[in-house]
């Protein structure tokens, strides 16, 4: 017996959601393959990459050092409002440091820079994309992935870890020099407790996470870019949707890294 | 020679090409007009190989275009240019530069002295100043950019010249020098020109041959003349759009 035409049935658009996320699946692993395909062409992809890495080096550091600035400078705050007299103070040292290096500085650095870099890259290829110039590079024989998409992932591979670093380096000065506001923790303290609990993998894990949202980032809004439809209208909807796919991918590679990787 | 035959095309539930049948000899300029939204560059496209038909098959020099592998779909692209309806420029390059992408022998792209030669060769051919190379698409006009993007097109020496509306959104003045530089070039290089466009006044200066799409098919080819004196309705009826009651042109 089938179901009335006016019965509620929730199969349909479950179905169309999925269908949906498949095929968006699909196409960004043909898009890796391409990239992947792209790369004996390196006399191409190499001077964009050089050229690229430093405008998204150079270009977003200021805001890295700023967000992590506040960042290393809020956990201190915090971490005074909730020390008791029963703590000792040197774990405000360790607190500080494993926050930034394990959490804040990789997850807050990727967050920013999908906003910035994701953005940018998304507009800049959905632009492309709407007045065919991506067209074009196919009739002139060209292969997009050289000559737009590994330049813009390789660029973020090698610059997203190392501005992981430089912030993680920055929220650490930053909530040393706040946690003394607000506590009686002297720098003994500090370094003591950034010791005691610290393992040298931390570090690792920072870069690797770092790396992680880079892939994620960079290859998500060159997707997001290289699928735009629809003209202007489009290239708004394919900036909105690769900034926020990858913020969501971000904090769910952040846990499951940290469920794979932290034991 | 382009050969189609029976293509179709969907996108979704839109029927856009329904059984096309066309074909291109070498050495002609055959004209493809129709209504706005038709299909034109649809049907351009396929030539090319930017977008795949659902159904028949389109040859180009009797390679089966769909079912090329990736270095011999280069290789074919090697010997069409294709002159995009708003010039397709890389807004990041200068004339130069995007002119040169034009040049698809990787030997030649990497000769500089050659590469120089033949933009300028191109520029002049298409009635440009040297001094454009160095501006940028921002700075150029509509009607130079689509000169740029014609002269980007032939930088490589193509066999094929596909044209997308290349006069649409310029004055008259400015349509009628591309339609003159589609003739001359037809005749300087030798070229078969495809041009895809809905200004019959222009196709008919320009070409040996016209055919009319609408309706998913295309439902009249023949020589200017033979246009003018076609008896089919829909003939008529997109003549009469440009040209008013066609008694009055009899």
């Amino acid at each position: 017996m089938t179901a009335p035409a006016t019965s509620l049935d929730i199969r349909r658009p479950i179905g169309r959601v999925v269908m949906k996320a498949l095929a968006h699946v699909g196409r960004v692993s043909l898009l890796v393959f391409e990239i992947f395909r792209g790369l004996a062409e390196w006399r191409v992809w190499l001077p964009r990459t050089i050229e690229e890495a430093a405008n998204l080096g150079l270009g977003s550091l200021p805001i890295i050092l700023l967000v992590a600035g506040f960042a290393g400078a809020v956990t201190a705050l915090q971490t005074g409002y909730q020390f008791t007299g029963n703590i000792p103070f040197y774990v405000a040292g360790s607190l500080i440091v494993e926050s930034v290096v394990l959490e804040l500085g990789p997850v807050l650095t990727g967050l920013i820079l999908a906003g910035r870099i994701g953005a940018r890259y998304a507009a800049e290829l959905g632009t492309m994309r709407v007045t065919e110039q991506i067209d074009a590079l196919e009739t002139l024989g060209r292969s997009p992935a050289s000559h737009l998409v590994i330049p813009r992932v390789l660029a973020g591979i090698v610059m997203i870890p190392i501005l992981t670093i430089i912030a993680d380096i920055t929220g650490i000065i930053s909530g040393w020099v706040a946690v003394q506001q607000v506590l009686p923790v002297t720098n003994h303290d500090f370094m003591y407790g950034a010791r005691i609990f610290w393992h040298p993998f931390d570090a690792w894990y920072s870069v690797i996470k770092g790396f992680a949202f880079a892939v994620c980032i960079t290859v998500v809004s060159c997707y997001f870019g290289f699928s735009t439809e629809q003209g202007a209208e489009g290239v708004g909807k394919s900036t909105t949707g690769a900034v926020v796919a990858s913020c969501v991918l971000i904090l769910l590679l952040d846990t499951v890294l940290a469920k794979l990787l932290l034991k | 020679m382009i050969e189609l035959h029976g293509v179709r095309k969907r996108f979704g539930q839109q029927v856009v090409l329904d059984g096309v049948d066309f074909t291109v000899q070498d050495g002609e300029t055959v004209a493809l007009l129709g209504p706005s939204g038709c299909g034109k560059s649809v049907l351009l496209k396929h030539v090319v190989g930017l977008i795949r038909q659902d159904a028949g098959t389109v040859l180009v020099d009797g390679k089966d275009v769909a079912h090329l592998k990736r270095d011999a779909l280069r290789q074919l692209r090697s010997t069409i240019g294709y002159v995009f309806q708003n010039g397709a420029l890389f807004d990041s390059m200068n004339v130069f530069e995007n002119v040169r992408l034009g040049i698809t022998n990787e030997d030649q792209f990497r000769d500089m002295t050659y590469c120089r030669e033949r933009v300028a060769r191109c520029l002049k051919l298409v009635n440009l100043t040297q001094d454009t190379a160095q501006k940028y698409p921002a700075q150029l006009s509509g009607g130079m950019r689509k000169r740029v993007g014609i002269s980007r097109a032939i930088a490589g020496t193509p066999k094929y010249l596909l044209y997308d509306e290349p006069t649409s959104g310029l004055d008259p003045v400015n349509a009628d020098i591309i339609d003159e530089l589609v003739k001359s070039l037809a005749a300087e290089l030798g070229v078969t020109s495809v041009m895809v466009t809905h200004d019959v006044r222009g196709a008919m200066r320009v070409a040996d041959r016209l055919a009319l799409l609408t309706g998913g098919r295309i439902v009249q080819q023949g020589t200017p003349k033979e246009f003018m004196e076609s008896t089919v309705p829909e003939v008529r009826e997109f003549l009469e759009r440009d040209f008013g009651n066609l008694n009055f042109a009899a």
